[in-house]
């Protein structure tokens, strides 16, 4: 896997929450038993008219946003079905950060603002997924707005994004040490088990999967 | 040290601690379909890696297979993936229940009912529903195909511990008041993200009443709380589940014993302490109907369509948008809402006692004027234990369509789709926009509300209607 270390690109957004793994790529594309081919569909219902022809509505069809590389979104992006589909659409429509905002239950509860799964197989694809407050997605909400084409420098070693609008902006972002290092490193998750071998051997021997198993 | 029973399967199953606070967590069984699993196969072969441990592998059919005729699979595309999974599990040695066998049906159907599934497992599948086989105790949780080829190569997963959160589920049920009312309540109450990076423990009185089939049905729908799986302590319910019935893959004799003994200690300490809890009473819980495009968009089926600003955890531009997909206007009766076609069946609510729930409703009555209406069962052995009772004939006479097993109309993968504007009563677990078909529009209940709904033509209070 590629490493992530820094990223520019253009920002685009989609302003809906709950955007369901469905909407990123409906299930007729999941036929495809292939690992590629798939950025042409992402947001395929949305992006595309019923004839086929490409929806001028939708941001990403627009011309300041045809080479974006970042998207923002709403509160709990890629809830919904685990498939790895949708985020390889994400990455190979070209895709490499994705925010969307965390947010305060009415009980003070953190909400996440990417789903597990999701978020999980973004870091398995070197997709970059970058949780910001709500105040902080409002902004960068406006600023594509009244920048349309503006661009971003996402700094992975550093935290950072910087929106590089008028005037410029940078945001701090947390992240877990070892998605971090995973993503920094573009490790192949299995070698990397596969050198645990003695371990799981060693487990191995002593767990019964008989009490669950004949 | 108190724990919670998710603490108690997890440290069970730790291989070995990572670094950063990850953890190598040993898998007891992976259930694999036909969707997620080509790409995973692939990158073993690729890499020149073998299926670690086929004998904990199992592999079926779901979300593809026709289920009007399976000998022939029309759609050419489907045929390949159906036939990709077939010669992978030759290739890697791995169990398939294929088309036309006794034990195909849905991957989280299947799993219980062949003993598969047991409690204090750790179980994953390519699949979000993977939830469902918590009901037994079973630490489960769906995963992306990354990770279902990392599970085959080394029969682990890298995990870091997810947050507890008790739901209590006080009191009792009213008559026709179902599991699907309970989660599709939660859901309402927390929203589809209220769950995220959480294990969802479901205890309390109503919970025990339930049956192993309607526990299924609240862990199934875990996910759509955002959860990484929901759990159920597993009790003499459970147990009897296990011992009785044809389950091939579960223990008998004295291997049953032994694991009995150990499945008892699976439960949270009384004084485990979670990270969230929260209470629902039963009491007064009425059958629920989803209005939106979200599972959290519910309400009772003695509510109206709400008010775009009234809807907890969703902003007015997210009901605009969902009331607008969905025809509906604020104000609107629930029960004023008309259906063209009734879905019943999925890994929700496609196991036996499902049908038997629609077939009383069904039983005497015909479906309305031009209703569609698909009976999927959620697997062969449901499908056969549905006509050995004779509710196929039931479906039948009430002008009901009875299916072959499979996914079906669940996401509309296969040919049993909703065209553009349709609308659905279904039993299933998503109402996003398109699920069911470009345009469909679909409203979740339990099954005999979908089956009252089928005959009345529009939704019901199954527990006034006569
Ligand atoms: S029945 Fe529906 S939710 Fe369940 S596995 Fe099949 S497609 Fe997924």
């Amino acid at each position: 896997m590629n490493p992530f270390t820094t990223h520019k690109g253009i920002v685009v957004a989609v302003d809906r929450a709950n955007i369901d793994t469905d909407a990123i790529i409906p299930k007729q594309f999941l036929k495809l038993i292939g690992r590629t081919g798939f950025g042409q569909f992402l947001f395929n219902d949305w992006r595309y008219l019923d004839n086929g022809q490409p929806n001028p509505e939708f941001d990403l069809n627009k011309p300041a946003f045809k080479d974006a590389t970042i998207l923002v979104a709403r509160n709990n992006f890629g809830c919904g079905s685990s498939r790895e589909h949708a985020v390889w659409a994400v990455a190979q429509y070209g895709l490499r950060v994705v925010i969307a905002p965390w947010r305060k239950d009415a009980d003070g509860s953190r909400i996440p603002g990417f789903a597990d799964i999701f978020r999980n197989n973004c870091v398995k694809n070197g997709v970059l997924t970058i949780e910001l407050s709500e105040a902080e997605v409002d902004q960068l909400f406006g600023f594509i707005k009244a920048q349309p084409g503006v661009q971003m420098t996402v700094d992975l070693p550093k935290q950072t994004l910087v929106l590089h609008g008028k005037p410029e902006q940078v945001f701090k972002f947390e992240i877990d040490a070892g998605v971090k290092d995973y993503l920094l490193r573009g490790l192949d998750d299995i070698a990397l088990t596969l050198e645990k071998e003695a371990a799981i051997t060693a487990f191995e021997k002593k767990h019964d999967v008989q009490l669950a198993a004949r | 040290m108190k724990q919670t029973l998710y603490e108690k399967i997890w440290n069970r199953h730790v291989v070995t601690e990572l670094a950063d606070g990850w953890t190598l967590l040993f898998i007891d069984r992976q259930l694999v379909h036909e969707v997620t699993s080509p790409q995973a196969f692939d990158g073993l072969r690729l890499a020149r890696r073998k299926v670690r441990h086929p004998e904990l592998t199992f592999a079926t059919l779901d979300h593809n297979v026709p289920t009007d005729d399976q000998s022939v699979i029309r759609d050419p595309v489907a045929k390949a993936q159906i036939e990709a999974l077939r010669n992978n599990c030759k290739e890697f040695g791995v169990r398939l229940f294929d088309i036309g066998s006794k034990e195909l049906g849905v991957v989280h159907i299947v799993g219980p009912e062949l003993g598969i599934t047991l409690p204090g497992t750790t179980i994953v599948c390519g699949d979000s529903h993977t939830a469902t086989h918590g009901a037994f105790g079973a630490l489960a949780h769906g995963i992306g195909t990354s990770e279902v080829e990392h599970v085959l190569a080394t029969q682990t997963l890298r995990q870091k511990k997810s947050k507890t959160f008790r739901v209590e589920y006080a009191g009792r049920l009213q008559p026709h008041v179902t599991s699907k009312d309970m989660v599709l309540k939660l859901i309402g109450e927390i929203g589809t993200a209220g769950g995220t990076g959480c294990v969802l423990e479901y205890t309390g009185a109503a919970v025990r009443a339930l049956s192993m089939e309607a526990r299924m049905t609240i862990c199934n729908m875990s996910i759509e709380a955002g959860a990484r799986a929901g759990l159920i302590a597993p009790d003499e319910t459970t147990f009897n589940y296990i011992a009785t019935g044809d389950r091939p893959f579960a223990p008998c004799g004295a291997a049953l014993e032994k694991a009995l003994a150990y499945w008892k200690t699976l439960a949270s300490d009384p004084d485990a302490t979670f990270d969230r809890t929260l209470t629902i009473d039963c009491d007064k819980l009425a059958p629920q109907v989803t209005w939106g495009t979200s599972p959290g968009m519910v309400t009772d089926v003695t509510g109206v369509v709400p008010e775009f600003d009234q809807v907890r955890g969703y902003s007015r531009a997210d009901v605009e948008a969902a009331l607008a997909y969905m025809g509906l206007k604020p104000g609107m009766k629930i029960t004023d809402i008309k259906l063209d076609t009734v879905f019943i069946g999925s890994c929700t609510n496609g196991r036996i006692e499902d049908l038997r729930a629609a077939a009383a409703v069904f039983k005497g009555r015909k479906v309305a004027a031009g209703m569609r209406t698909l009976i999927v069962p959620g697997s062969a052995r449901v499908k056969a234990e549905a006509e050995a009772e004779g509710l196929d004939k039931i479906f039948k006479a009430a002008g009901a369509d009875w299916r072959y097993a499979g996914c079906s109309m669940c996401l509309a993968m296969n040919p049993d789709q909703l065209k553009p504007g349709e609308r659905c009563a279904a039993t299933s677990n998503r109402n996003f926009e398109g699920r069911q078909g470009k345009g469909g529009r679909t409203h979740l209940v339990g099954p005999a509300m979908a089956a009252a709904a089928a005959v009345a033509g529009h939704f019901v209070d199954i527990r006034t209607w006569k």
